[in-house]
Formats: structure tokens, C-alpha cells, sequence
């Protein structure tokens, strides 16, 4: 759904999630400023091969609300896609929520790179636990916040968490969420290689540790319950993982941690995942 | 309204021949490669087709399929 020789940077998780796209039925996306706006083309050329809507920041949902609408009325079958970064998730979440709220017949789709990418790294809530960001040189002081479990607060009638790094995955979750009616919502772990600083080839091997230490929970929520899906299941179990520092070591926004660092994050880790565990009664 | 001037157009290649920002470039051993099109899946461009041939014009050199070939195929060969 994207053509090459797009304005996408060397190992981006973003054009490669985009390529994902052709697992959905007349996908029309509508983009709020960040990284994805860019790679989608530069006016006046696009590089996406379906319509895409470009809109302010606080607008999106409610802008895909209204071309569903408006599509529903014309009889056409489109799968309207909210296509927004971790950071519009934090500047339009008022819109987000309402959005989820009234079950909007919409998929949103986060491709979280963990900050403000497009305009320098800026700290976003997705921002993980002491990730180094130009507004947080010293590291990030607060918690990650984790909007996959908000989306299920709202009754989603469809909510998952994805990367990147295991792509037939990522794949049928798209496939998934276009079968089903109603409010779908698909965050997917994108690490950025010259956000994140780390070499282009590693985006997938990082993706990958990523979920291997648990610092990624792959799950989805339908039908009111929570499972953890595919790979992600391994992981679950807290014997199978790989070592966080493996994961955190590979990046250099993470280059400052000490030991005790990396000790207080994991207890972060552990807590979040207590609470899955809870909510998924495994 | 004309709304012309605010509408983008399909484009092979929105941001030029983006092959010309590689300085490394990737070089398939068909005697190795199996097939899998892992490379294929994974590629962040699609420069890479099903049959296992690499778009040069657009491959920027990420290394991503060189990383992820299990035959090690693969290789990234300074421009
Ligand atoms: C209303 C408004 N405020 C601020 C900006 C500047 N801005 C452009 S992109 C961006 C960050 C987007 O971050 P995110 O949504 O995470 O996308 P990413 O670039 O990381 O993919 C900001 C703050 C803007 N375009 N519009
Ligand atoms: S900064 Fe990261 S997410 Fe943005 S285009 Fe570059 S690689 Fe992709
Ligand atoms: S990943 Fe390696 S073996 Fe598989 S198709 Fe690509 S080059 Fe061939
Ligand atoms: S180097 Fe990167 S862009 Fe080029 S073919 Fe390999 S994965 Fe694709
Ligand atoms: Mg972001």
C-alpha cells in the first residue's frame, strides 16, 4: 500500500508496518501530523497507493468518524483507518476517547515509536521508563503509559497490541480488526532507529528483544476477554525471557543506566504484566 | 472550489531515487538463498520482489534483509 522511494528513513518501522496495509480491504487512512505524514508523501507527490486524508492533530478521530459516515451513506465499503503516532495519541486522546466511546466503525492504529519523532524525539507518554529524548536528557522520569489497557476501559469491541518485529502477526491483526464492526484499536511497537539510536538494520532484532524481555506484552481483547497472542505467549511466562538489560543495552537512549536503573524498570515491567495476567484470568 | 493545489498524486517514488542514499549495498548469493522471502517480508522499502530481486533505484541500504537472511545470502557491499 506504499510505494518504495518514499521520504522514510533507513530501517523505518513505520513504511514497513504501511506495507501491512494490503491486508485490509479499501483502506482509507486519515493522519494527523508525525513521521507518517511525511512518509506518505511529500505534496505533490504521495507515496500511498490508497486515499489519505491529512488532518490537524486533535481532529483525526473525529474526522474518520465522519467519512465512515459519509462513505456509509454513498454505500461504499471503506475500512476507515485513524492512522496516528503515540504522540497524536497524547495531543488528540479527548478525540480518541470520545471516539471510542460512541464505537466509532473505525480502526485507529497507533504506530508508537515511543516520542515525538517527526519534530526531534520529544517524550511522549509511551515513552518508556528513563529512555533518553531531547526533553528528557537525563532520562525520563515518568511512567510509561499504557494505552492499549485505556482502549479496553472504553468496551473496545477490538483492541491489540502488535510490532513490527513479528509481521505475520502484525499481519492477521490487520485482517482481524477489518472483519470486525465497530471501534478496533491496533498499537504497534515501531522502534525507530535514529530516534532510539541504534544502527538501521537492528529495527526488527530490537522489535524482537523487545518482546522476548517483556518490555512488549502481545495481546488482543475481544469478546470482553484478554489473551495473549501468538509469540507473545512465551512470553508471558517470565522464565522464557531474555534478559531487559539484552533488550535496553542494544539502544543508545539507554546508554546512561546503571544496574539499579535497569532493576527498577523491570519491577515496572513485572507490575504491568501483573495486571494483564489479572485481567486475562491466566 | 478548486481544490486542486491540495491534493497529492500517486507517485513511484515520492522522494526521488532514494537508491542514491545507500552506502551500503545488499548483494543476494542465489546459490544460498532458499527462497523463504523473509527478506521480502521484511524489507521496510518493498524493494524487494517475490522472486528475490532487489529494486536498486529505491533500496536506501538499511541492512534489514541482510540481518534477517537465515541463509546468510546476504551481503553489504560498500558502494
Ligand atoms: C497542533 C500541532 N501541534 C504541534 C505540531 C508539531 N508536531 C508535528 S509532528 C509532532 C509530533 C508527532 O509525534 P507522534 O504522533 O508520536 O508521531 P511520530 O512523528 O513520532 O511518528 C508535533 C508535535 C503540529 N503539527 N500541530
Ligand atoms: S524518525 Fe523513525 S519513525 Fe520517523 S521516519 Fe525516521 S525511522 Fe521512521
Ligand atoms: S531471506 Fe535469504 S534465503 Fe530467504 S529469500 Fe531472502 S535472500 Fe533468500
Ligand atoms: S537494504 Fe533495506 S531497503 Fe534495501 S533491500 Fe535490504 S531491507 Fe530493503
Ligand atoms: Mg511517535
Amino acid at each position: 500500500m506504499i510505494l518504495p522511494g518514499n521520504t522514510s528513513c533507513q530501517g523505518c518501522p513505520i513504511s514497513l508496518a504501511m506495507r501491512c496495509l494490503d491486508e485490509i480491504e479499501n483502506p482509507v487512512l486519515v493522519i494527523p501530523a508525525g513521521c507518517s505524514t511525511v512518509v506518505a508523501g511529500l505534496h505533490p507527490n504521495s507515496a500511498m497507493k490508497i486515499p489519505v486524508i491529512h488532518v490537524p492533530f486533535a481532529s483525526t478521530n473525529a474526522v474518520a468518524c465522519g467519512v465512515k459516515e459519509a462513505y456509509k451513506r454513498a454505500g461504499v465499503k471503506a475500512n476507515v483507518i485513524a492512522w496516528i503516532g503515540d504522540g497524536a495519541a497524547d495531543i488528540g486522546f479527548a478525540t480518541l476517547s470520545a471516539s471510542a466511546t460512541r464505537k466509532d466503525d473505525i480502526i485507529t492504529v497507533v504506530v508508537d515509536n515511543e516520542a515525538y519523532m517527526n519534530t526531534g524525539t520529544q517524550a511522549s507518554l509511551s515513552t518508556f521508563w528513563k529512555a533518553k529524548t531531547s526533553t528528557s536528557p537525563a532520562g525520563k522520569a515518568d511512567e510509561r503509559r499504557d494505552l492499549a489497557l485505556i482502549m479496553i476501559a472504553h468496551k473496545a469491541d477490538y483492541v491489540a497490541t502488535a510490532t513490527v518485529g513479528y509481521i505475520e502477526d502484525l499481519r492477521r491483526k490487520f485482517r482481524k480488526a477489518s472483519q470486525i464492526e465497530g471501534f478496533r484499536f491496533i498499537q504497534i511497537h515501531c522502534p525507530c532507529p535514529p530516534g532510539w539510536r541504534f544502527p538501521s538494520e537492528k529495527t526488527i532484532e530490537i522489535a524482537r528483544k523487545a518482546v522476548m524481555s517483556g518490555a512488549w506484552a502481545l495481546f488482543e481483547f475481544y469478546d470482553r476477554k484478554l489473551r495473549f497472542s501468538g509469540i507473545g505467549k512465551k512470553f508471558a511466562e517470565k522464565d522464557n525471557r531474555i534478559s531487559l538489560a539484552e533488550y535496553l543495552k542494544a539502544q543508545g537512549r539507554f546508554e546512561h543506566l546503571r544496574d539499579e536503573d535497569i532493576l527498577a524498570i523491570e519491577k515496572a515491567i513485572d507490575e504491568e504484566w501483573e495486571i494483564l495476567k489479572r485481567f486475562s484470568g491466566e | 472550489m478548486d481544490l486542486e493545489p491540495i491534493i497529492s498524486r500517486m507517485k513511484l517514488g515520492a522522494a526521488g531515487e532514494t537508491g542514491t542514499w545507500r552506502n551500503y549495498r545488499p548483494v543476494i548469493n542465489k546459490e544460498l538463498c532458499n527462497k523463504c522471502k523473509t527478506c521480502f517480508s521484511y524489507c521496510p522499502e518493498g524493494v524487494i520482489s517475490e522472486e528475490i530481486e532487489i529494486d536498486y533505484r529505491f533500496c536506501k541500504g538499511c541492512g534489514i534483509c541482510k540481518e534477517m537472511c537465515r541463509q546468510k545470502a546476504i551481503e553489504m557491499v560498500q558502494e
